[in-house]
């Protein structure tokens, strides 16, 4: 039986005919970082690589290639993306091609280059069991899952991509994690409101304010009207302090509130690793418990806050 | 001869915490994840492992600058009379910025021949500048994503320093570049370097002649200047981009800015703050207009400036440095590299067909 990536590259060769472009993974300028590949050419298709350093989210480019034929490859997070933004009309289910894999868990390049000092010459990544191993200069280096997978991979909620055209590949079960830190949103649930707010302030003294965080979220849509950048309304200002950034990160936070499918590109693109995510977490908790809804796993339900119930299961306003 | 000092490892935070009894000291500290430049304090850790996520340029451009303060007031006898007083703000501390790269302190003299340049000089900018002791450290391992070698630094490169440290093993080489690190480096007790002096060159030829041979990309100036209206190439090559501004702000040479007032009731500061041509606002007129509306354009300004602009105004001077941080921290890893060689090999092949 074929490989998952020969198997992929097979389905994509197939369908390419008749598609405007297929956007996959390849190889990136270092060793622990793979990049998007629009393909356009058969030729490229040689080109893809699929591996735990297949890290990014390739549905955010979904948005902005409306009109055209597009296929893409997804794991289990990034399809959860696309009901998304199926749900939300963002995309056309009939123009776009999902190839599913199922995935074993995406390694965090800073965590492997601190934790494991591996910084180049990796040629492989596999992850079996709760081990990651590491293919480097014809050398095998093993590590722990908990020292090296993105922390949105601890709490996977499905590995496979559950909504796709092709599903390459076997399914099978998310990353299997025994010694996973604690989230940040763990430990900021322990702490007291004070602390929470010193917490997040500390880590905004590192924000430099490039907004990578938004322009890497597949669900920020506001494009080139963002209230981070606006004279007016204004709503936030741009001198350094660390709670104007706070007020964004809470915007962008409120405005994501139910649609946020914790893929973690907002985290991963953080040149400066603030743990951003954790703030939509939050967010998703109270969804979960107000609504009972998580997004990204039923393309015919309509999201909680874009729709008006007279009256919600878990809101008893009329017996308050 | 300028002077050549030696410090052991031990002895290297003590000295820098004596001298931030009377001055800033700025260096690279491990906050989080990341390392980053900010004021050594006593518990601080200090990380010279490698490239800090940030460069040192806030220490000369930092993120928000006040160039002034306002306060509006009415007046006693004439109430619908308002007067506004106006309090300049210089910053004129003495710092020492210690362990930049060579590649970072490189870029600084890319921000002097824009904010230092005669009649067109920055009060702002210049007091920092003249105020700041640099003190670069010679890179010993360069990542996969540096490329200062093809851009005409180098890892042991003194350009823009004052003092140059350089690790062999058990301590650091630390020479002056200028008078002014020579007068500093006689005022301090510290050992001489004698023969180590030796030892340090040697260690920076070394390094350089490890890095991995690369094109240089020196040559693209008029090549960028012949895509100007490729805008299939453009397009091709900024496809993966999402139009951040991470490249911009981790990157030691870019300096675009922008100035806003911020009011708070009656007082308000002038901000100058960074800026970033791969955002839509960045060349947003007031008219609604916006010449570099897509991300291609904004891409091939970016470029250009780099690559075309900046040299054709500087003697042929870069605006980039090869630090790699643009590539390294890019969330979708785009490569300056690539679409610099992709450009010059483009362009060649225009130029061959036209002389075909």
């Amino acid at each position: 039986m074929a490989s998952p990536i020969e198997e992929l590259k097979t389905a994509i060769r197939q369908a390419l005919p008749d598609l405007d472009m297929v956007i996959a993974w390849t190889a990136g300028p270092d060793s622990l970082s793979h990049t998007p590949l629009f393909i356009t050419d058969a030729a490229d298709i040689e080109r893809i690589e699929w591996d735990s350093r297949c890290s990014q989210n390739l549905a955010g480019y979904l948005t902005s290639l409306r009109g055209k034929k597009v296929g893409i490859v997804a794991k289990g997070c990034d399809a959860r993306t696309i009901v998304e933004l199926l749900q939300e009309k963002l995309i056309d289910r009939e123009d776009v091609t999902i190839f599913g894999l199922h995935c074993q868990g995406a390694v965090d390049a800073r965590k492997v280059r601190t934790e494991l000092k591996v910084g180049r010459g990796v040629q492989g990544v596999t992850i079996d069991g709760g081990a990651a191993s590491f293919a480097v200069n014809g050398e095998t280096q093993t590590a722990r899952l908990g020292q090296v997978l993105q922390e949105k991979c601890f709490r996977c909620t499905g590995a496979d991509a559950e909504v796709c055209d092709h599903f390459i590949g076997e399914h099978g079960q998310p990353p299997q994690v025994d010694d996973a830190p604690v989230s940040t949103l763990d430990m900021l649930e322990a702490m007291g409101m004070e602390d929470r707010l010193h917490f997040w302030e500390d880590q905004m003294t590192k924000c430099i304010r490039c907004y990578a965080c938004r322009s890497a979220c597949p669900l920020c849509v506001c494009q080139d009207h963002c209230a981070a950048q606006s004279r007016d309304p204004h709503w936030v200002d741009q001198t350094d302090h660390p709670r104007e950034k706070l007020m964004f990160q809470a915007l962008h936070a409120l405005h994501t509130a139910g649609r946020c499918t914790e893929c973690g590109e907002c985290e991963r693109a953080c040149p400066m690793d603030l743990p951003i995510m954790t703030l939509k977490q939050a967010l998703n908790r109270q969804i979960k418990d107000i609504f009972d809804y998580q997004a990204g796993t039923d393309p015919d339900k309509t999201p909680p806050l874009f729709q008006f119930r007279e009256e919600e299961e878990h809101i008893k306003e009329r017996k308050w | 001869m300028l002077a050549a000092r030696y410090i052991t490892t031990d002895k290297l935070v003590p000295w820098l915490l004596s001298l931030s009894e009377s001055r800033l000291v700025l260096a690279p500290i491990r906050k989080g994840g990341q390392t980053v430049f900010q004021p050594l304090e006593a518990d601080s850790e200090l990380d010279l492992d490698g490239l800090a996520t940030s460069s040192p340029k806030a220490a000369l451009l930092p993120r928000c600058e006040t160039l002034l303060e306002f306060h509006y007031s009415k007046g006693e006898e004439a109430p619908s009379r308002t007067s506004v007083e106006v309090r300049e703000t210089l910053h004129d501390q003495p710092t020492f910025l210690f362990g930049a790269r060579p590649c970072d302190v490189r870029g600084f003299t890319v921000f002097d021949r824009v904010y230092d340049a005669g009649s067109k000089r920055d009060i702002y900018y210049c007091t920092r500048r003249d105020n700041t002791l640099v003190a670069s450290l010679a890179c010993t391992d360069p990542a996969e994503t540096c490329f200062c070698h093809r851009v005409g630094g180098g890892p042991g490169d003194s350009t823009g320093a004052d003092l140059l440290f350089t690790f062999i093993g058990d301590g650091y080489v630390v020479e002056a570049v200028t008078d002014r690190g020579n007068d500093f480096l006689l005022s301090q007790t510290l050992h001489d370097a004698g023969d180590r002096v030796e030892t340090a060159l040697k260690t920076r030829e070394a390094v350089k002649a490890a890095m991995p041979e690369g094109e240089p990309l020196l040559g693209a100036p008029e090549q960028v200047n012949k895509l100007f209206d490729d805008q299939p190439f453009w397009e091709d090559v900024s496809a993966k981009c999402l139009s951040c501004g991470a490249c911009s702000y981790l990157c030691p040479t870019c300096y675009c800015f922008n100035m806003t007032d911020e009011m708070h009731g009656n007082d308000g500061v002038r901000v100058r703050t960074w800026d970033n041509c791969m955002s839509f606002q960045f060349t947003l007129e007031g008219s609604g207009h916006n010449p570099r509306a897509a991300k291609a354009q904004r891409m091939r300004n970016r470029i250009g400036h780099k690559f075309n602009y900046y040299p054709a105004l500087h003697d042929g001077n870069l605006a980039c440095v090869g630090c790699g941080r643009c590539i390294s921290h890019c969330p979708v890893s785009m490569d300056v590299r690539e679409i610099v060689s992709k450009a010059q090999t483009r362009a060649m092949a225009e130029e061959e067909q036209i002389n075909d």
